[in-house]
């Protein structure tokens, strides 16, 4: 490939759009449960989309690693149907649920056809309220998270993950591996699994999105079906982080022959008047696209890397701009030497008006195109509300695009880009790198 | 869960298909260049596909990666274009575009509001034909491609791994070379080498075009005749002749040991049959048996032996992929739980194995399995990318539509004894690569 699709553009996939031609309702259950749903009855099939708020950041103290343990075992067995049982169950009807847990949520995404729809959602419904895990289920699972952590140990994407994660966010939830530790995931039982439930799975922290061939009744009662018999409550949700990170390079040895490093320093929030000037800026500055500035002078000038990107990315309880690249080991030390001069440019100059044009023209053109299946409008429909967007904020996001001036750029970039406060953690063996703190 | 990034993770799949969202048309212009139209009002959203039918198999010796370079290189300048300002007009015009390469077939994509179908393909066009590449062009990009190979293959023991089993399951034939390059020849590859290979197999008689999405089959013919068929038949392009794989007498053995790895590993790959034209079936046979075998991770054959019953096994899969112009593999794997050894989890791997074959296939498995290739046929229609690549993917392997449309059916066909029938013929050990992969401490390979 001609470029290294960078996994953070996912992120920002709430961000919203114009012109696109979807209606969404807003669906209330007779019991009080909110969906935002978007009817589409051309394939006989729905998408659901279901997220439980806190996620990976409710584990209890000296139990890291419990919720997520706890979100792959979901599956693993449910009401009579142990982990077989539930298994054919679910494949003999050829729906699929697939559960991920986040920092700030666990999600559900859920596919069913038309036609045997009330079968596969009693199968949802019996995972979400009486899960199993059974003992061996549980041991079975914990192993093959202990594999994958054993995988990740001389991963240099993890380790720099893990290195910024720790020094950006103090004591804060944020700051560990939700996966948690060898240590942590070894030691954690049935029992703690069984809390892990209890703290995540409420009704009162449930955003829901479907979009496909249901209807808004349809999707009502289903709802009520689905979610009716959890309880309320949930643990308490973590605190605001207050920023620890300071600027400069922190280095982690590892014996490979690339290089990896994130960078990154506080971003800013979604609510901001700024923020959609700092999204543009950043668009200009190191979108998605080979024109970014951090793009064409680290890879298309100088070939230091395959792919180099920067993010905004809002977190319930923190705002940061992060990037990331790959290079050489002998090239590090050059390559981030040119992502702090870009830094400092912009903050200094802003951007032109040719760049400008160029981003908004780009920004305003691809958000019709994300609505483009029933699985990508779901998620979007539940990142929308995660993100306390109105419900018609698709119909005016363009504008906001529209409505950015090169003046308001200048001021946010002036506010958001701080080479001085810029981290960057290199994994691998940077020649002429020193740690500097 | 953990593991799906190992095996090719086979998606669901109930119900008769498509029909009605969905409608393919075909045809060729006069220049033998073949167009396919995926017409799917789903969203305004067109994807517009250009596939070569020349991949990293197709490389003269010596310069292995050249395909994948000169794919990078088409982003570079044409007759008509500045170099980067494909990619740029795309973007300013709402779209994304990228491009991929394989042992088969090189593609170049791009995805954009319907309404501007006609400005990517002139751009489409400009570089069949127009590529005018400048010294200054090469150093940069090659070291681009340097840095993608050293992301993806030199930082990851598991993929440098692959790289070593791919060159001993192949004795003659140019899959044992990987896409990207060995990286001593990707180092020194030139311009000479892209134009060279550029001349050889870009044209419009080698590429099919495919449009997917919210396009409507006449006006595609109408714009693919203006842009594309003016383009003259390139006469270098010839027929596709590769070498063929002698008889494999000798299982091949390898250990592998690299302070990186986290998990101890068993892995091994079978020389197998792919889909051919007209003649699918022991493909098809060879595509359920994999989902049988080791195609679930909770209730396939394997998982059910391994993981549940004797609880050695941290996962164990199954995977085959038909899709290919020549012979392809058929691999299973298994990652024991930590304290046993790599001999007793090959012995546990292959009596799962000869136990199935002495027992047979679970007939209720061999429905649901079904079940959900049916369904995979529904939810297909939602994504009008993987349409697109079924056809195009087909097309430059070797198939016709009629194969790649009549596919489902014949895995629906598949028998319990075919699927038997055909594990007795893949799995002969002559024609195997076994891998033994561990971790290691760090003088061992320093």
């Amino acid at each position: 490939m001609i470029r290294f699709a960078l996994t953070f553009v996912v992120l920002l996939g709430a961000t919203a759009p114009a012109n696109a031609a979807v209606e969404i309702q807003e669906v209330t259950s007779p019991g009080g449960i909110t969906a935002w749903l978007v009817e589409e009855d051309a394939v006989p099939f729905t998408a659901l989309e279901i997220q439980f708020q806190g996620g990976g950041s409710l584990d209890r103290d000296g139990k890291r690693g419990a919720i997520n343990l706890m979100t792959a075992t979901l599956e693993e067995g449910a009401g009579e149907l142990d982990a077989q049982a539930f298994a054919v169950a679910r494949d003999e009807l050829a729906a699929s649920f697939s559960f991920d847990v986040g920092r700030d949520g666990l999600s559900v995404s859920v596919r069913f056809l038309t036609e045997n729809r009330d079968e596969a959602l009693a199968l949802l419904k019996l995972a979400l309220t009486e899960p199993r895990f059974d003992e061996d289920a549980v041991a079975r699972v914990r192993e093959q998270i202990l594999s994958g952590l054993r995988s990740d140990l001389n991963d240099p994407n993890t380790i720099a993950g893990l290195r910024l994660n720790e020094l950006a966010y103090g004591d804060h939830p944020y700051a560990t591996s939700l996966d948690g530790t060898l240590d942590s995931v070894a030691a954690l039982t049935r029992e703690d699994v069984v809390n892990a439930y209890g703290d995540v799975i409420v009704k009162d922290r449930i955003f829901v999105g479907a979009a496909g061939d249901i209807s808004a009744d349809e999707l009502a009662t289903i709802m009520d079906d689905l979610f009716g018999d959890l309880p309320t409550g949930g643990a308490p949700l973590p605190p605001p982080v207050e920023l620890q990170l300071t600027g400069g390079v922190t280095v982690e040895p590892l014996n490979v022959p690339q290089s990896v490093a994130l960078f990154g320093h506080i971003g800013i929030p979604r609510d901001d008047p700024d923020f959609f000037p700092a999204f543009v800026a950043n668009e200009v500055f190191g979108g998605g696209g080979l024109q970014s500035r951090l793009s064409m002078e680290v890879r298309e000038e100088r070939g230091l890397t395959y792919g180099i990107g920067s993010y905004l990315v809002n977190w319930d309880h923190a705002n940061m701009l992060l990037g990331q690249f790959a290079t050489a080991n002998d090239r590090a030390a050059e390559a981030i030497q040119v992502v702090l001069d870009e830094w400092a440019k912009i903050a200094a100059e802003g951007v032109t008006e040719e760049e400008l044009d160029a981003a908004k023209t780009y920004l305003t053109g691809a958000y019709p195109l994300r609505f483009d299946s029933n699985a990508s409008i779901a998620r979007i429909l539940v990142g929308m509300q995660a993100d306390g967007l109105p419900i018609d904020y698709i119909e005016t996001r363009n504008s906001k695009v529209e409505a950015v001036t090169l003046e308001d750029v200048k001021r946010v970039s002036e506010r958001l880009y701080q080479p001085e406060a810029l981290r960057f953690v290199v994994v691998g063996q940077p020649d002429g790198l020193e740690g500097v703190n | 869960m953990r593991f799906a990034s190992l095996a090719l993770f086979t998606s669901l799949a109930f119900v008769p298909a498509s029909a009605s969202a969905t409608e393919v048309t075909s045809f060729e212009l006069e220049n033998g260049m073949e167009v396919v139209v995926v017409e799917n009002r789903r969203a305004p959203v067109v994807m517009h596909m250009v596939w070569y039918r020349v991949g990293a198999a197709d490389e003269p010796p010596g310069v292995s990666g050249i395909a994948h370079f000169l794919e990078h290189l088409m982003f570079k300048g044409t007759d008509e274009l500045e170099a980067g300002e494909l990619s740029e007009t795309v973007n300013r015009n709402g779209g994304s575009d990228n491009a991929f390469t394989a042992q088969d077939y090189t593609g170049y994509f791009q995805r954009i509001a319907s309404d501007r179908l006609e400005l990517v393909m002139s751009m489409e066009a400009s570089r069949m034909d127009g590529l005018r590449l400048v010294p200054e062009d090469i150093g940069t990009e090659r070291d681009v491609v340097i840095e993608e190979r050293n992301q993806r293959v030199e930082n990851d023991p598991g993929a440098l791994f692959s790289e070593q089993m791919r060159a001993a399951q192949y004795l003659n034939h140019p899959y044992s070379i990987p896409i990207i390059g060995w990286m001593h020849e990707a180092n020194a590859l030139n311009m000479e080498d892209a134009m060279s290979f550029y001349e050889q197999h870009y044209g419009p008689n080698n590429a099919i075009l495919v449009v997917a999405g919210d396009a409507d089959p006449e006006e595609v013919r109408r714009l693919a005749e203006k842009h594309y068929g003016v383009i003259p038949a390139n006469p270098n392009i010839v027929e596709r002749e590769r070498v063929s794989e002698p008889p494999q007498l000798a299982e091949r053995r390898l250990e592998y040991a690299d302070p990186r790895i986290g998990n101890d590993y068993v892995i091994r790959s079978y020389l197998a049959p792919e889909r051919d034209r007209g003649a699918q079936e022991e493909a098809a046979a060879l595509t359920l048996l994999a989902e049988v075998l080791g195609g679930s991770p909770t209730t396939s054959v394997l998982a059910q032996k391994l993981q549940f019953e004797e609880q050695k096994s941290v996962y164990a899969a199954a995977w085959y992929r038909g899709q290919s112009l020549d012979d392809t593999t058929f691999g299973v794997v298994n990652v024991p739980v930590p304290g046993t050894s790599l001999e007793d989890a090959e012995a546990a791997l292959d009596q799962a194995i000869a136990e199935f074959i002495e027992e047979g296939v679970d007939p209720e498995k061999l429905e649901r399995i079904k079940t959900q290739m049916r369904a995979s046929e529904i939810y297909a229609l939602d994504n009008v990318r993987g349409l697109a690549n079924r056809y195009g993917a087909g097309l430059t392997s070797g198939l016709t539509i009629e194969d790649i449309e009549a596919w489902p059916d014949i895995l629906q066909a598949v028998t319990e004894d075919d699927i038997i029938a055909a594990a007795k013929r893949v799995f002969d050990r002559r024609k195997a690569v076994t891998g033994f992969v561990r971790t290691a401490t760090e003088e061992v390979t320093q």
